[in-house]
């Protein structure tokens, strides 16, 4: 039998049901950028180690460049897309970075956002350095992380 | 955690006019709304309908003849839409333009490798298919055979008569050379009371690695010829300058198109020969190419920062610690290709005595290829490098001879009432306060503790340091220094674009010549034109990024080189001044009265004496664009006013290699305290303060995150960050897993404080400050320093000092040692 080289998945994202037809080796990022064309993910890396890529899955947060879309037939999905509580509206997250200037160029920021999300859906009152282990796994190359770290320090409080 | 020094009087050191409007104050950020929502538009967020996805493949080989391409499995692969070898670019294209004299202008240089490779990664063939997972499989398909050669990865072989050489054309691996000689250096070392002998420094490799890599998204129009590149190159103007000879086609045929770029810290300035090699394809494939870099691929070949070995210096000193001068042989490491090197050979000179008043100087530069990535730009480009060695001069001349550091740089530093300031070699230090600022550093890091603070380390088991960084970040390049390189180049000056219109409904519109990647253009733009036009920020609208097909920028535009507050301001300024006279002349014919007894406040152009008689600014745009009949026929206004920012210039002396290089010198004074194990060399850094001083400061906030950026920058390439190469040329961190960036957890507690020297030549009274001269790398070293003196005084010689190289000091103090010497008189 030929080897099968695409299925078809079933994924929510941001609260919206995709059918699509994804070869079998596509990484869940870019069927995420290039499929659904929700270009807030970015990628940074391709080791797994930036963080750009972080969504949250079935309330999990992942990497989804260390994912396949295929395995994520089924999944739920949240991106920075949907942050947001309502068109107009910022997350408390997304204004608190822009008042604390934890973003420039913004690249590393949907992966931070969601990063921070997932750390505060478990532990709303996170510390310091509770935020600081939070973050690890994002890498951020404009800000130096400070302003990142207060911009969520203010939320957890 | 982090702390600003918000002094009660704020540190101004020349009191400035009146403060009006939103100059010096945070507004909210522009950018950030598009940015927290996932909205921006980077280069790969571009779709186009038949897009086809490039993927390199790159030579294994640091060195080999290229005996074989075969493409023909790749392009049989369903679903493949085509290849590009270096034969046909070789064909197609000419060889990029040189800026080197020989023997470096004899390189040939390709957008794609022909005939021969000449470090890993370099680019071989280009597959393109429908998707991107497509293409890398096809490019596997592609056969090539090489014949290896032997590979050179230590400049100071680069020489040697049995190395391998790169470029036959060449002759050998030099690229250029130049002898800078300023003062009379014979006589200060005669006067000097001691002489001190450090045989060898090394400044080490490594980049900036902005989070998004480099790619573009090409479109070929085959009705007019032209190209439109939407990418995120970050200095559109130089890309040009190189893309259309090498192509063989007049600029007007290059569309450049940014919108919002993932970072660049300079290290996105050269990716022309990949734009070419997408250019081709797209025209070869009838289609969109979309050329998306993979991190691996960045590491391995883009815009790696020089690597710079000092040998031989010698530093002149008098007895009580008066510095004389210096003198050094530089040989710097270019790697493979010249993209935008030798530059490099000169940029340094902006900074030539660094924040001191010696006087006499002599540096002989050399530079060589070598079997690695290119060197381009990277955050501090050149002048990190000789800041550094000045800076390492300045500790181990202190260390050696038992003075106070800060004592030696107070005593040495140039002064503020010396400002503006000529030095040796003819640059202008506009103005600034560098011994003010060391003793905010010094407040900031707590100096008057630092007894307790060691004890209290000591009493924990660890080896306790304090060091100092003091830097300038050089800013508006004078393009004529690139004569001191070639006499025969015909670049001087500098220039930046900016277009303001008011349209119809009273939108006010800017548009510039820049590629931010972060620095908040539209944000502070929008603060300029505000407080000209009378209006908030609000109501300013800054369109994000540059097109060519604006029309608004010129040979130099781009973001690049600490400039943007001077240059790109200062055409905003010039624009929305030249608007602003526009509506004064309409608003004299409507209101019936002279210009000069009018103003522009609250969106209104109105008489000073009776602010009733106003015309809104929206009746102003609606009026000349749209309601135009009975308007007196000598009204020369248009409502749409460009300007071009000339920095004021002479063109340097070649022959002396003397004259002003660069329009500001913002500066940066550091200060790191770090403690040591001293069993494994772990070391942490337990306090930090980064003192600017940028005169004058548009927006305080974005000016700090800069400032912060550039201190991560630094301190990732003081304790982690190397591009470090084996014998064969193999890359070992070719990617985040092995190349190490600071993550949340490694900064330490951070506090920044800033005086405000305003430059006495800008149209703003702002300088330049994106890059920070890299002051971390060399705090952390002064710090590391004197941290690991009581345990035989070992030389910190190596800019990058990762905790393997701390314990090699600790345990063998004396290799270090033998690298100086002091002979006194
Ligand atoms: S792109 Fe997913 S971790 Fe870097
Ligand atoms: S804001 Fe640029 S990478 Fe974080």
């Amino acid at each position: 039998m030929e080897p099968q080289t695409s299925q078809t998945i079933t994924v929510t994202v941001n609260g919206e049901t995709y059918e699509r037809e994804v070869e079998a080796r596509r990484l869940l990022i870019h069927f995420i950028r290039d499929d659904l064309d929700l270009t807030g993910s970015h990628v940074g890396c391709d080791t797994g180690n930036c963080g750009a890529c972080s969504v949250i899955y079935n309330g999990q947060l992942v990497k989804s460049c260390m994912l396949l879309a295929v395995q994520a037939d089924g999944a739920r999905i949240e991106t920075v897309e949907g942050l947001a509580p309502e068109d107009g509206k910022l997350h408390a997250l997304q204004q608190s970075f822009s008042d604390h200037h934890a973003l420039q160029c913004g690249y590393c920021t949907p992966g931070m956002l969601m990063s921070a999300k997932a750390l505060l859906d478990a532990n709303p009152s996170a510390s310091e350095e509770e935020i600081r282990k939070g973050l690890q796994g994002n890498i951020c190359r404009c800000t130096g992380y400070w302003n990142i770290i207060d911009a969520v320090k203010a939320v957890a409080r | 955690m982090t702390e600003t020094l918000s002094p009660a009087q704020p540190l101004v050191v020349e009191e400035g006019e009146e403060q009006r409007g939103f100059a010096g104050t945070n507004v909210p950020r522009k950018e950030d709304k598009r940015l927290v929502q996932g909205q921006g538009v980077y280069f790969d967020d571009v779709k186009r309908h038949g897009m086809g996805y490039a993927h390199f493949v790159r030579s294994p080989y640091a060195h080999a003849n290229i005996t074989s391409i075969d493409v023909s499995k790749a392009e049989a692969l369903e679903g493949v839409y085509g290849t590009l070898i270096g034969e046909e670019v070789a064909a197609l294209t000419d060889p990029f333009f040189q800026l080197a004299t020989p023997p470096g202008a004899h390189i040939k240089d390709y957008a794609l490798a022909v005939g021969k490779v000449r470090h890993v990664g370099e680019p071989v063939a280009i597959v393109v298919a429908a998707t991107r997972e497509l293409a890398r499989d096809a490019a596997d398909l592609v056969e090539v055979d090489y014949e290896p050669l032997g590979a050179v990865t230590d400049a100071r072989r680069a020489l040697d008569p049995e190395t391998p050489v790169l470029h036959e054309e060449a002759g050998s691996n030099l690229s250029w050379e130049g002898v800078y000689e300023w003062g009379d250096v014979e006589g200060a070392f005669a006067e000097a009371d001691h002489v001190v002998k450090i045989s060898e420094l090394h400044f080490d490799r490594f980049n900036s690695t902005p989070l998004e890599c480099d790619g573009a998204v090409v479109e070929y129009n085959r009705g007019t010829g032209q190209w439109t590149i939407h990418t995120n190159n970050q200095f559109p103007g130089f890309a040009a300058i190189m893309m259309g000879p090498a192509m063989r086609t007049g600029l007007d045929k290059l569309r450049f198109v940014t919108q919002d770029i993932g970072g660049g810290f300079g290290n996105k300035i050269t990716s022309h020969p990949q734009l070419v090699a997408c250019c081709l394809l797209a025209r070869k494939l009838h289609r969109p190419i979309n050329w998306t870099e993979w991190r691996t691929e960045f590491h391995l070949t883009m815009s790696h920062g020089n690597e710079r070995w000092f040998l031989d210096t010698e530093v002149a000193v008098k007895a009580d610690g008066t510095l004389l001068g210096f003198r050094t042989k530089a040989l710097d490491d270019a790697g493979a290709f010249l993209r935008y090197e030798p530059l490099g050979g000169v940029i340094w000179a902006q900074v030539t005595p660094g924040c001191y008043r010696w006087r006499n100087v002599r540096l002989d530069f050399t530079q060589v290829v070598t079997n690695k990535a290119p060197c381009s730009p990277n955050r501090g480009y050149s002048r990190m490098q000789h800041l550094w060695f000045t800076e390492r001069m300045i500790d181990i001349v202190a260390h050696e001879l038992g003075l106070d550091p800060v004592e030696v740089r107070k005593k040495n530093y140039v002064k503020a009432e010396e400002m503006p300031y000529t030095t040796p070699n003819g640059c202008v230090y506009d103005s600034g306060d560098y011994a003010r600022m060391l003793d905010v550093a010094l407040e900031l890091i707590g100096y008057e503790g630092l007894a307790e603070r060691r004890a209290d380390a000591e009493s924990r088991g660890k080896l306790f340091g304090f060091g100092i960084g003091s830097t300038l970040d050089s800013g508006t390049n004078n393009f004529g220094q690139s004569r001191l390189i070639n006499p025969e180049l015909q670049f001087s000056g500098n220039n930046e674009v900016a277009t303001v219109k008011l349209d119809i409904f009273g939108e006010i519109v800017v548009t510039l010549g820049t590629t931010p990647q972060g620095q908040s253009h539209e944000t502070t733009a929008a603060i300029v034109v505000a407080d000209i036009l009378g209006v908030t920020p609000d109501d300013v609208n800054v369109r994000a990024g540059h097109d060519t097909y604006w029309n608004s920028h010129a040979g130099f535009s781009g973001t690049y080189a600490s400039q943007f507050a001077v240059t790109g301001l200062g055409a905003v300024k010039g624009a929305a001044e030249k608007l602003a006279g526009e509506i004064k002349k309409l608003g004299s014919v409507i209101l019936g009265c002279p210009e000069s007894e009018l103003e522009l406040a609250d969106g209104f152009v109105r008489m000073k004496a009776n602010a009733e008689a106003a015309l809104p600014l929206m009746a102003c745009g609606a009026i000349i664009n749209a309601n135009n009949a009975g308007l007196p026929e000598d009204l020369d206004v248009t409502l749409n006013a460009r300007y071009v920012y000339r920095p004021p210039f002479e063109l340097p002396d070649v022959e002396r290699k003397y004259g002003n290089l660069t329009l500001t010198y913002a500066a940066q004074v550091h200060a790191a305290l770090v403690e040591v194990d001293p069993e494994t060399g772990v070391y942490e850094i337990v306090q930090y303060a980064a003192i600017d001083d940028c005169g004058k400061r548009i927006h305080p906030q974005i000016v700090e995150g800069q400032v912060m950026g550039a201190t991560a920058h630094a301190l990732g390439a003081a304790t982690h960050e190397t591009f470090t190469y084996d014998a064969e040329g193999n890359l070992l961190t070719p990617n985040f897993y092995d190349y190490h960036v600071p993550h949340a957890m490694d900064m330490p507690p951070l506090k920044t404080g800033y005086i405000e020297s305003p430059s006495p030549f800008t149209a703003l009274g702002t300088k330049g400050m994106g890059e920070g001269g890299g002051a971390g790398i060399h705090a952390v070293c002064a710090a590391l320093q004197d941290a690991l003196a009581p345990r035989g005084r070992p030389v910190v010689y190596d800019s990058c000092n990762p905790y393997h190289r701390v314990w090699e000091l600790l345990q063998d103090p004396e290799a270090s040692r033998r690298r100086v010497e002091v002979i006194s008189k």
